[in-house]
């Protein structure tokens, strides 16, 4: 077990590179883009699926605490939730870059950059809560009903707003037409690249949960030896 | 054990209403938040109306910034009061005794309409001196009071959902825009674009998908909080 873990790692090391190569080397700069500004779009746009990926784990695992009361389950969310929150400023800086070189400004609050400020928020939210409660049991509950209330909203300005609002965001991949349009070259390294970091992702949020038991084993032990 | 005679319960219904009577009562005796929200409300609608007012900003600028300004005030004002609901059964060690007499579905429900009934309040007051201190003339005034009743709906169940959950959580006071803003930020956005549509469209037509969209989000909002309640309130 322990020795696949290792070879996965490695060979998503290995991918990283080859796709960093790829997305700088080998795939050329789309046409209606400024220079050589869609290039952005092998790390933007994998850095907020993240984002949101890691809400939805996020969401799950509070679901499931509140429905079997286990406190894996909500070290799972908290622990989604750091994670998502770390790819959710990737993905605003890049994005705001982007926006600099192709419409001359790092911020106009276009629908796309007003929903990710709102996953920012969310996930600050969240985290704040969680800071604010000291029992473990009570911080559980509560910050899994936040995320869950908070996970029927974010739709609202993830998909309603931009549709009601004229957006200067390029097509999102699946568009209005309902079809990839990537030329082979771009479309090879913009899905390996998607989905590298979506095994980045897990493999970050795995290394996080054993953190988590580590942490809670050891408090139990110590609690353990001062009762003796 | 059959000399004892059935307790009949109480509908959802009638115990939310009793939960509703009983705040409205506690709250005329004191009228802590309703002055503090009204108070509040008064003190920005001066400001705002000193320092924008009708005649400082060009006619074309006024829909979009009137809208803007009306939709701070409803929001700040609502975060001032509308806590008040869950904070201060905690505070007062009555939330124990509310857990016992009611279900939980009916204590939600209790306490959101009194926190409609609240803000409610509020628009009666502010609306008016607003349209007043501003100049804001309004072109289609079902589209209007649309807008303000979806709107506040989705800002009461969201905001008693929140104070739900600051009640028992640290630092209450500021804990609860912190919650609330990220809920609050879809339906007030689409509030303050329905506001201004209404300011300039004299067709109702014109804010369909603003409405469209303030009444999914209160029915999603007010559903969700509704099944999650149960889960905070016991905590």
């Amino acid at each position: 077990m322990g020795n696949v873990r290792l070879l996965l790692q490695w060979f998503l090391g290995l991918a990283m590179v080859v796709i960093i190569l790829g997305a700088f080397l080998w795939a050329r700069p789309a046409a209606s883009f400024v220079g050589q500004s869609s290039r952005i779009v092998f790390f933007h746009v994998p850095q907020a699926w993240v984002a949101f990926l890691a809400f939805l784990v996020a969401a799950i695992h509070s679901g499931l605490y509140l429905k079997h009361r286990r406190i894996e389950n909500d070290e799972a969310a908290a622990g989604a939730a750091r994670l998502g929150i770390v790819f959710c400023v990737l993905a605003t800086v890049t994005g705001s870059i982007f926006a600099k070189v192709m419409w001359n400004s790092y911020w106009n609050w276009d629908p796309r950059e007003t929903s990710i400020v709102l996953l920012l928020l969310v996930y600050g939210a969240y985290l704040g809560l969680r800071g604010a409660i000291e029992e473990p049991e009570r911080k559980a509950t509560l910050s899994a009903a936040y995320a869950l209330a908070a996970f029927v909203t974010v739709p609202f300005l993830m998909f309603a707003v931009p549709r009601l609002y004229s957006s200067l965001h390029p097509d999102t991949v699946i568009n209005a037409r309902g079809k990839v349009e990537m030329s082979t070259d771009i479309r090879v390294v913009f899905f390996s690249s998607t989905a590298a970091f979506t095994a980045l992702f897990f493999w970050l949020f795995s290394l996080d949960r054993k953190v988590s038991r580590i942490v809670r084993e050891a408090s139990l032990r110590h609690e353990q030896e001062l009762a003796a | 054990m059959s000399a004892v005679s059935p307790v009949s319960r109480p509908g959802l219904f009638t115990s939310s209403l009793a939960v509703l009577q009983k705040d409205l009562r506690s709250e005329w005796r004191t009228r802590i938040a309703v002055s503090a929200l009204l108070l509040f409300a008064f003190a920005v609608l001066i400001l705002v109306g000193y320092a924008v007012g009708p005649a400082n900003i060009s006619k074309e600028d006024r829909p979009v910034v009137h809208s803007v300004l009306l939709w701070i005030v409803i929001f700040f004002s609502a975060m001032t009061g509308l806590s008040r609901v869950f904070v201060h059964e905690e505070e007062s060690g009555t939330a124990a005794a509310l857990r016992l007499s009611a279900p939980s579905a009916a204590v939600y429900l209790g306490k959101l309409l009194a926190n409609l009934a609240l803000l409610t309040l509020v628009l009666v007051f502010v609306v008016p001196l607003f349209l007043a201190l501003m100049s804001f003339s309004v072109a289609c005034w079902p589209l209007f009071l649309l807008i303000l009743l979806l709107g506040s709906v989705g800002l009461a169940a969201a905001s008693t959902f929140t104070a739900a959950i600051v009640s028992k959580a640290a630092a209450k006071g500021a804990m609860f825009p912190v919650l609330a803003i990220p809920l609050l930020l879809p339906p007030l956005v689409a509030a303050v674009a329905g506001t201004r549509i209404a300011a300039t469209e004299s067709e109702i037509s014109a804010g369909l998908d603003i409405l469209q969209l303030l009444l999914a989000y209160d029915g999603v909002v007010t559903t969700a909080t509704f099944l999650l309640f149960d889960a905070v309130f016991r905590e």
